[in-house]
C-alpha cells in the first residue's frame, strides 16, 4: 500500500477545490493507497479546514506557525522537509504556489519531481506511470516516476474528478513542534491586487476572445467590430496583454479573469491549460484556428479551420445583415 | 551586477505542426523550427535592462547541443555580453533535475549575484529554476514580473493567481524565475546576429565541469518520458465544414440557439 500525502492550499479560511481532487488522483496511483492531508499555516483559519479535511482524510497533519500565515513557498518547502517522513510521495498543485514550491522541495527530499500530471495510469513495484503535456497541450506524454526515495509531483487543477465529503472521520495531528527552523533569506511584503479595468469582461454573455492568431495590434478593430456586431465583448489571451496591446483587465484565464459567459469565441487562441483555466460554467465554445491541430478545438463545441482575418469581418458583416 | 540567464532551445509553437514520428512514440522533429523559450527572452531582456541600470555583465547559458548555440548567439544580439555552451553525450536525457545539476557545476565556477530562468518552457514544467536555487542553497522566487534591484538585497514581484502580485524582499544571490509581461523584450534582426556571429562562445563537457556522468543523463533520470501520444479525447469540436459563406450560416443558427446573437 502506497502512503500519499496531500498539500492542501487555503486562503481566507477555505480549502481551494484541488482538495477534493487529491483522493481521486491518489486512488488512480494505488486503488488502495493511504492519503494523508497535509497543511501549514497559522491560528483560527488553519485549524477550521483542518477541521473540514477530517471529513476528507483519514489523517491530516497541520503545521501551525506564524511564519506561514501567508504561504510564502520558501518557509513551507522548510517545514514539510523536516515533517515529512523519509520517500514520502506529496502530491501539490500545479499552481503558482506548487511551482514556486515544488522543485526546490524535490531536490531538498532527494525525490522524483514530475510536473503538471494530468492523468496516472498506476504504479508497478516503484514505477509510477503518469501523463502530462508538452508544447502548450498540442501533444501528450508518458512519463515514468521513481518513487524508491519518494516524489513531489505537481497535480494539475481540474483534471482529477473531485471527490465529495465521504465522512472519513479523520483525525487532526499537529506537528508543528518538528517544523524546526523557519528563517529564510525571502520575505513576504504585501499582496498587490490585479488593476482594475474599464471595461468588465466578467459581465458579458458574450465574449469574442483573441490570441496570438490577431498577429499585429491594428488588426485588433477586426474583432472589435465583430464583438460591436454581436453585442458582445472583446477579451484575449494572455500573449495580447504581454504585448500591451489591450489591458491586463481583458485577460482570461488563470492569471487573468475567470469569465462565465453564454458564448466564448475563441479567435487565435491555442487552448492551454492556463487559459482555458479561466472559463468556466460550461458556456458555447465557438474555436476558429487555422491549425486544425489545434488544442482548442479538442475543449470546444464547435471548430473552424480558417484565418481570423478573413473570418472574423465576414462573420461581423453577415451578423449586420440579420 | 552579475547576472546568468538559463536559457533553452525549444520546438516554436507558433511556427509548427505538432506531428507524432510514424513509429508513433516521438515527435517528427525533422521539419521542426526551433527557437529561443519564449520566457527566456523576458529573462535576457530583465537582466540587460537591470546591468543598464547598475552595471555588470550578462552571460547566457544552455545545456543543449551543437545547434543550441544559436539560441546564445541570439541573446547575445540583444545584448548579453557572454554565452557558455554546457554540452556532452552523457547529458542526454536528463530530466529537470539532470539539467540543474549540469547547470549548477558551471554557476559554481563563476561568481553570480543573480541567476534567472524562464518561468517554464516547452514541456511546460516550470522545474529547473527552483531545482538549481535548491542546489545552490540560495532563496528563489517563480513567476517573477517585477524586479527592483537594490544593495545585497532585491525586491521582485511575483505574479499569482488572477493576475495578483506578491511582493517579496530576498537576499542576493538569488535565483528567480521570469514571467512574460515583465518587459517587452527588444527586437534582434539580423545585423544584430551578424555582428556576434564570430564572438568564442566556451562550450565545456561533463569532464570540464567535473559531473560524474552517471548523475545525468538518461541514467541519473528518476522521471522519464516514455513516449508521445494523441489523445483519445472523444468527440472534441463539430467541425463546420464547406464555403465560408456555408460555415457562417451554419455558425449563426448555432449562435442564435445558444444566446450569442
Ligand atoms: C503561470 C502561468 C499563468 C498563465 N496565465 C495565463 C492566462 O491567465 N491566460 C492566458 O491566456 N495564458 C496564460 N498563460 C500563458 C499560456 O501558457 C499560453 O502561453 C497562452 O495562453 C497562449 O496564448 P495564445 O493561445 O493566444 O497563443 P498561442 O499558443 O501562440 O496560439 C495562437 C494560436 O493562433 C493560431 N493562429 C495564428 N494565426 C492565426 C490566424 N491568422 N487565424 C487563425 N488562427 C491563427 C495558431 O494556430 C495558434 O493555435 C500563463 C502561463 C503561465 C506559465
Ligand atoms: C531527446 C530528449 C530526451 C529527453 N528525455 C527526458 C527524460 O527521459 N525525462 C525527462 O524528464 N526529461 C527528458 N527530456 C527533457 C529535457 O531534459 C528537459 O530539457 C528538462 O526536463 C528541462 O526542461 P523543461 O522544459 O522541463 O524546463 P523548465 O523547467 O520548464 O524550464 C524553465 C527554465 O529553465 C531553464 N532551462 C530549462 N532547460 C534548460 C537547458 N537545457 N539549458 C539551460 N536552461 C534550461 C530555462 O531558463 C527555462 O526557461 C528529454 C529531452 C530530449 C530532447
Amino acid at each position: 500500500m502506497t502512503h500519499i500525502y496531500a498539500y492542501i492550499p487555503f486562503s481566507n479560511g477555505a480549502a481551494e477545490d484541488v482538495a477534493m481532487e487529491f483522493s481521486s488522483a491518489a486512488k488512480k496511483i494505488d486503488e488502495g493507497a493511504a492519503v494523508t492531508a497535509v497543511l501549514t499555516g497559522s491560528g483560527a483559519d488553519l485549524e477550521k479546514v483542518a477541521q473540514e479535511m477530517t471529513s476528507l482524510y483519514a489523517e491530516v497533519i497541520k503545521i501551525d506557525n506564524a511564519d506561514m500565515a501567508y504561504p510564502n513557498a520558501e518557509v513551507v518547502r522548510k517545514a514539510l522537509v523536516a515533517v515529512l517522513p523519509t520517500g514520502a510521495v506529496l502530491l501539490v498543485p500545479h499552481t503558482t504556489f506548487g511551482m514556486d514550491l515544488g522543485p526546490g522541495l524535490s531536490v531538498r527530499m532527494d525525490a522524483a519531481y514530475a510536473a503538471d500530471i494530468i492523468d496516472f495510469e498506476g504504479m508497478d513495484a516503484t514505477t509510477l506511470k503518469g501523463v502530462r503535456q508538452e508544447l502548450g497541450g498540442a501533444v501528450s506524454t508518458h512519463v515514468t516516476i521513481d518513487v524508491a526515495s519518494g516524489a513531489v509531483i505537481t497535480i494539475r487543477p481540474g483534471a482529477f474528478a473531485p471527490v465529495e465529503g465521504g465522512a472519513a472521520g479523520g483525525c487532526v495531528i499537529d506537528k508543528s513542534g518538528d517544523a524546526g527552523d523557519l528563517s529564510t533569506n525571502r520575505k513576504f511584503l504585501e499582496l498587490v491586487e490585479a488593476e482594475v479595468g474599464d471595461v468588465d469582461i466578467t459581465k458579458s454573455d458574450v465574449l469574442v476572445s483573441i490570441g496570438r492568431g490577431i498577429e499585429d495590434e491594428d488588426n485588433i478593430e477586426v474583432a472589435q467590430e465583430l464583438a460591436e456586431a454581436m453585442n458582445a465583448v472583446v477579451s484575449c489571451s494572455r500573449p495580447i496583454v504581454d504585448a500591451k496591446w489591450l489591458e491586463k483587465s481583458r485577460q482570461v484565464g488563470t492569471s487573468g479573469q475567470t469569465v462565465k459567459p453564454k458564448v466564448y469565441m475563441a479567435m487565435g487562441i491555442s487552448g492551454s491549460f492556463q487559459h482555458m483555466g479561466g472559463v468556466k460554467g460550461n458556456p458555447f465554445i465557438v474555436a476558429v484556428n487555422k491549425n486544425p491541430k489545434a488544442p482548442i478545438f479538442q475543449v470546444a463545441d464547435v471548430g473552424i479551420v480558417e484565418d481570423i482575418l478573413d473570418f472574423m469581418p465576414e462573420l461581423a458583416e453577415a451578423v449586420n445583415d440579420l | 551586477m552579475e547576472i546568468l540567464v538559463c536559457v533553452k532551445r525549444v520546438p516554436d509553437t507558433a511556427e509548427n505542426e505538432f506531428e507524432l514520428n510514424s513509429s508513433g512514440n516521438d515527435l517528427d522533429r525533422d521539419d521542426l523550427v526551433y527557437s529561443v523559450n519564449e520566457w527566456d527572452n523576458y529573462a535576457v531582456e530583465e537582466a540587460i535592462q537591470i546591468v543598464d541600470k547598475v552595471g555588470g555583465s550578462v552571460t547566457v547559458i544552455t545545456v543543449g547541443d551543437d545547434e543550441s548555440e544559436e539560441v546564445l548567439r541570439r541573446e547575445m544580439a540583444m545584448g548579453a555580453n557572454h554565452g557558455i555552451l554546457l554540452t556532452d553525450d552523457a547529458f542526454e536525457g536528463s530530466d529537470g533535475k539532470g539539467i540543474a545539476t549540469i547547470l549548477k557545476a558551471e554557476v559554481e565556477k563563476g561568481s553570480y549575484d543573480l541567476i534567472l530562468s524562464g518561468a517554464q518552457a516547452d514541456e511546460g514544467a516550470g522545474q529547473v529554476g527552483g531545482m538549481l536555487a535548491a542546489m545552490l542553497d540560495m532563496p528563489y522566487a517563480s513567476l517573477v514580473n517585477k524586479i527592483e534591484p537594490g544593495d545585497g538585497k532585491i525586491v521582485v514581484g511575483r505574479e499569482i493567481e488572477g493576475g495578483n502580485q506578491e511582493m517579496n524582499e530576498m537576499d542576493l544571490p538569488c535565483v528567480l524565475s521570469i514571467q512574460t509581461g515583465i518587459n517587452e523584450p527588444r527586437y534582434v534582426g539580423i545585423r544584430g546576429i551578424r555582428k556576434v556571429a564570430s564572438v568564442e562562445i566556451p562550450e565545456k563537457s561533463a569532464s570540464d565541469l567535473g559531473i560524474d556522468a552517471a548523475s545525468v543523463g538518461s541514467e541519473g533520470a528518476l522521471t522519464k518520458r516514455v513516449d508521445y501520444f494523441v489523445p483519445d479525447l472523444g468527440d472534441g469540436a463539430e467541425m463546420l465544414e464547406g464555403s465560408t459563406d456555408e460555415i457562417i450560416e451554419k455558425l449563426i443558427e448555432k449562435l442564435k440557439a445558444k444566446g450569442g446573437l
